[in-house]
């Protein structure tokens, strides 16, 4: 709260006429649910008011939605994206450190890689995404992850939180995933080890640890309960492990996948952990799928378990919403698949400030020409942080230049 | 009734019959066509009878029925007899005596979906690498190999596929290779072999492709092909061992047999059918001139991520897109993939086709369809909802060479018929029922037990 005071008082003192937006007549996902009749006020990065008959100060530009919906951006909790251009050209690929780090990649930090003028980017946002966590992935703990907003010409200004969660990855054939629980709890066990006796090793008095020093002191993050550790597992047997882990550590722990956690629903709501689910996972596509069901989301959701979504994905984040649209198709109920793509990711997370639609929220708002899950609707207008960013992409560019054929990528020059 | 795979192996055996000895014409007479099915005739020959079931005669009435052959009645109804359409209308049905009548509720009644581009049983589910039979990489011209070898009929994305709504699609040889080898059309249809679920009659398929793929899978070992000019050189040197096979059989000598160049001589002389595997504008025309040189038609570039670029070539040549929704940018060959691209090459006049290449987005063929729709139209292209639909049911069932069987909702093709909950086009809409000649094969309020062996006995509670 303090943090929004304090960035209300410098939009208003730092900028002489901070932008300004009123949106009016529109249908506002609001406290988890739609409704008639409220004005949206964007001043500055903030959203100033949600309300009925909000009165935006003289200078705001006032947009008529209405026949259309508003929402928060969408947020995607398990993307590569900014970390990853083409993924066959290594040249523009940085989101795993490679074979030659090792299983136990803790330090690695993605956000150092993060590219905000990745032409991804724009490809995301031209479907209302606004925000992201770019995760690093390779190894059994892969590293830490970034929170990015899309928009922003350098990475001071997109990343918003240089270290947003550790992340583990379990199973998927890559040696006995036995020997990947070994790695993880000896990690965690040194990590506490070495921060109970840091004196000592700062004398070198202490005997040596299995881990790097650099890594010990990556997972204090998520000791401390600042950041929560990820796995992305999906077998059952592997969920019930992280949460052995997660007790024994008392962890803030996120399940990443979870095809088969409808199977520990109730052990995953006991201690509120996050499940970030792929509603179009239907049926066995490897064998830590085999129980995978398509409403999946559905039944973690009635059990009382914090849902979100993600296409885990990079070039196809744009696909979020159909992924949500798929969550319902599966039964999840509409306004908790909306809210698994902003505000539940946002409060899993630790990022107060995002997903929702409210006086003091950062203004990360999009207008929909419908109901933003269905797949005839777009998205008309995107604001990031009370800005309002171009739809325009590589993509659409490339499509004006060859909209009229036959033609060659550039017409002749006129004679001088 | 014919058994249904006697009715392919019926085709193929007639076709031999008829360039064959016994109707006395010498063997200098008959087209290398016919002397190269008279070949193939004895490894197409049936072994397992094939799964048979077709309801009787279904009237299915108070539907909106979207035929895929520009109507939409609305009241309409559909009568079932057997494996066919008996009859398709507006308003109430036609009394039918002994028929099964059922009340769709004003539910959306379209064409089965087909996926001209699937690996299912090739690359099956689970993934496993015991199971992984879909890229012969062991030498770029595997034109001698046959996806119906490699593919498992137990893959549960066979049932799947169907719970989406898709009641064919062809499999494909993989994309490691210049010629991947024979495709083949199946049903999805429960099926202890996979001859049993082969489409009756469907003409066979050749799987080729350009650009990174081959270059990259030989190139990595230090073998030809390592850049698209042996790509093309690849292509090329096979194409004329086929030339001079065919010329051999017209010239009515018995050449030694070569699976490979019968192969390529089938498409040679128009038996067979070239599906494409090609990403870059450059690629596709570069191949087109092969195609020229040797004289055969391509009937589909497959992927075709810059199709939007030679729309116009394309839709001259009669030469069908298949082509995704928005998948692009995974290799630097597929970057330059807009969501347009199958509006584009529709709004130029081409055959544009919705294809899957997954597991998954084959269980969802309707949803891309109408991304790729909506795409078009925020380009402020003319497009409608009927483009949509026939992207996954007519020009898919043209691209494989069974627009005469399937594809429409018309009287006498086959009875591949999906019921819908909610419109075909929404998020929302899912199949309700699903009939594959005839037969209810899903029903989404009766799951039943998984076809797939694999899933039975899986320890979930």
């Amino acid at each position: 709260m303090l943090q929004c005071v304090m960035a209300g008082l410098i939009a208003l003192l730092g900028a002489v006429e901070p932008p300004c937006t009123a949106l009016t007549g529109g249908r506002v996902f609001a406290e988890g649910r739609l409704q008639e009749g409220l004005t949206v006020v964007i001043e500055g990065e903030r959203v100033a008011a949600v309300a009925a008959g909000a009165v935006a100060p003289a200078r705001c530009r006032t947009l008529d939605v209405s026949g259309q919906v508003v929402t928060p951006g969408l947020i995607d909790p398990f993307t590569r994206l900014g970390a990853l251009e083409v993924p066959l050209e290594p040249a523009t690929v940085d989101h795993d450190a490679g074979a030659a780090a090792g299983p136990v990649r803790a330090a690695f930090q993605v956000a150092d890689a993060y590219n905000p003028r990745s032409v991804l980017i724009p490809v995301a946002r031209r479907e209302g995404v606004t925000a992201v966590l770019t995760l690093p992935v390779g190894g059994v703990v892969s590293g830490r992850s970034a929170f990015a907003e899309l928009d922003g010409a350098t990475q001071r200004q997109a990343v918003r939180r240089s270290v947003t969660a550790l992340h583990a990855s379990i199973g998927g054939g890559d040696g006995s995933r036995a020997a990947s629980w070994a790695l993880l709890r000896q990690l965690f066990e040194e990590a506490a080890l070495f921060q109970r006796t840091r004196a000592q090793w700062e004398r070198n008095a202490s005997r040596p640890f299995a881990n790097h020093w650099r890594d010990l002191e990556a997972v204090q993050a998520a000791l401390a309960r600042e950041v929560p550790l990820v796995v992305q597992a999906d077998r059952a047997s592997d969920i019930e492990a992280a949460l052995a882990l997660a007790r024994a550590h008392d962890l803030r722990l996120v399940v990443a996948g979870g095809a088969e956690a409808w199977l520990l629903a109730d052990a995953l709501a006991e201690r509120r952990v996050g499940v970030i689910v792929d509603p179009l996972l239907y049926g066995p596509g490897s064998f830590d799928q085999v129980h995978a069901r398509v409403d999946n989301a559905a039944m973690l959701r009635a059990r009382g378990v914090p849902v979100m979504l993600s296409t885990f994905d990079a070039h196809n984040v744009r696909r979020l919403r159909q992924i949500a649209g798929n969550a319902v198709r599966g039964g999840l109920p509409w306004e908790a698949a909306l809210e698994a793509i902003t505000r539940t990711p946002a409060e899993v997370f630790g990022w107060p400030d995002q997903g929702r639609l409210q006086a003091g929220a950062v203004a990360n708002v999009v207008v929909w020409s419908g109901d933003p899950l269905e797949l005839s609707t777009r998205a008309e207008r995107v604001f990031v942080r009370g800005r309002e960013v171009s739809l325009e992409t590589r993509q659409t560019k490339l499509r004006d230049r060859y909209l009229t054929l036959p033609g060659t990528p550039a017409p002749p020059l006129p004679l001088p | 009734m014919l058994h249904r795979s006697m009715g392919a192996w019926g085709i193929a055996v007639a076709v031999a019959v008829a360039g064959c000895a016994t109707d006395g014409t010498p063997r200098e007479q008959r087209s290398a066509a016919d002397r190269l099915a008279e070949l193939e005739a004895p490894a197409l020959k049936p072994v397992e009878p094939a799964p048979l079931g077709a309801a009787g005669v279904v009237v299915m009435r108070n539907a909106v029925v979207w035929t895929a052959a520009g109507q939409r009645h609305d009241p309409g109804f559909v009568v079932l007899r057997g494996e066919r359409i008996e009859a398709v209308g507006a308003g109430e049905p036609p009394a039918v005596a002994g028929a099964h009548v059922i009340d769709v509720e004003r539910r959306f009644v379209t064409p089965g979906l087909i996926d001209t581009h699937s690996h299912l049983g090739v690359y099956p589910s689970p993934s496993a690498r015991a199971h992984a039979d879909g890229n012969e990489m062991t030498s770029p011209n595997t034109a001698d190999v046959w996806a119906e070898h490699g593919s498992w009929p137990q893959d549960p994305g066979f049932q799947r596929a169907l719970a989406g709504g898709v009641t064919t699609l062809q499999v494909l040889a993989g994309s490691a290779n210049l010629i991947g080898g024979r495709a083949v059309t199946l049903r999805t249809v429960p099926a202890r072999g996979t001859r049993a679920m082969k489409f009756p009659g469907a003409p066979v398929g050749v799987k080729m492709a350009c650009g990174e793929n081959p270059k990259r899978v030989y190139g990595g070992r230090n073998q030809a092909p390592q850049t698209r000019m042996a790509n093309v050189r690849g292509q090329r040197q096979a194409f004329l061992k086929a030339q001079k096979l065919v010329r051999e059989l017209e010239a009515g000598k018995t050449p030694e047999r070569d699976l490979a160049s019968e192969t390529l001589a089938g498409l040679l002389t128009g038996r067979l059918v070239a599906h494409v595997h090609c990403y870059r504008a450059d690629d596709m025309l570069a191949f087109l001139a092969i195609a020229d040189e040797f004289g055969f038609q391509v009937r589909s570039f497959h992927h075709a991520l810059e199709a939007y670029k030679i729309a116009d070539v394309l839709a001259a040549r009669g030469i069908s897109v298949s082509t995704w929704a928005d998948w692009w940018g995974s290799k630097l060959e597929m970057f330059d993939g807009v969501p347009d691209n199958a509006a584009l090459v529709a709004a130029a006049g081409g055959r544009a086709i919705i294809h899957s290449d997954s597991s998954r987005d084959i269980q969802r063929l309707n949803q891309e369809a109408a991304k790729a729709l909506v795409a078009g139209q925020r380009a402020g292209l003319r497009l409608t909802e009927e483009d949509a639909l026939r992207w996954v049911t007519a020009n898919p069932a043209w691209a494989l060479g069974i627009d005469g069987q399937t594809g429409t909702l018309e009287a006498g093709k086959r009875a591949d018929v999906v019921v819908w909950d909610g419109h075909p086009l929404s998020v929302y809409g899912q199949a309700r029922w699903v009939f594959v000649d005839g037969a209810l094969r899903y029903d989404r309020t009766r799951p039943g037990a998984p076809w797939s062996d694999f899933e039975l006995g899986q320890g979930a509670p």
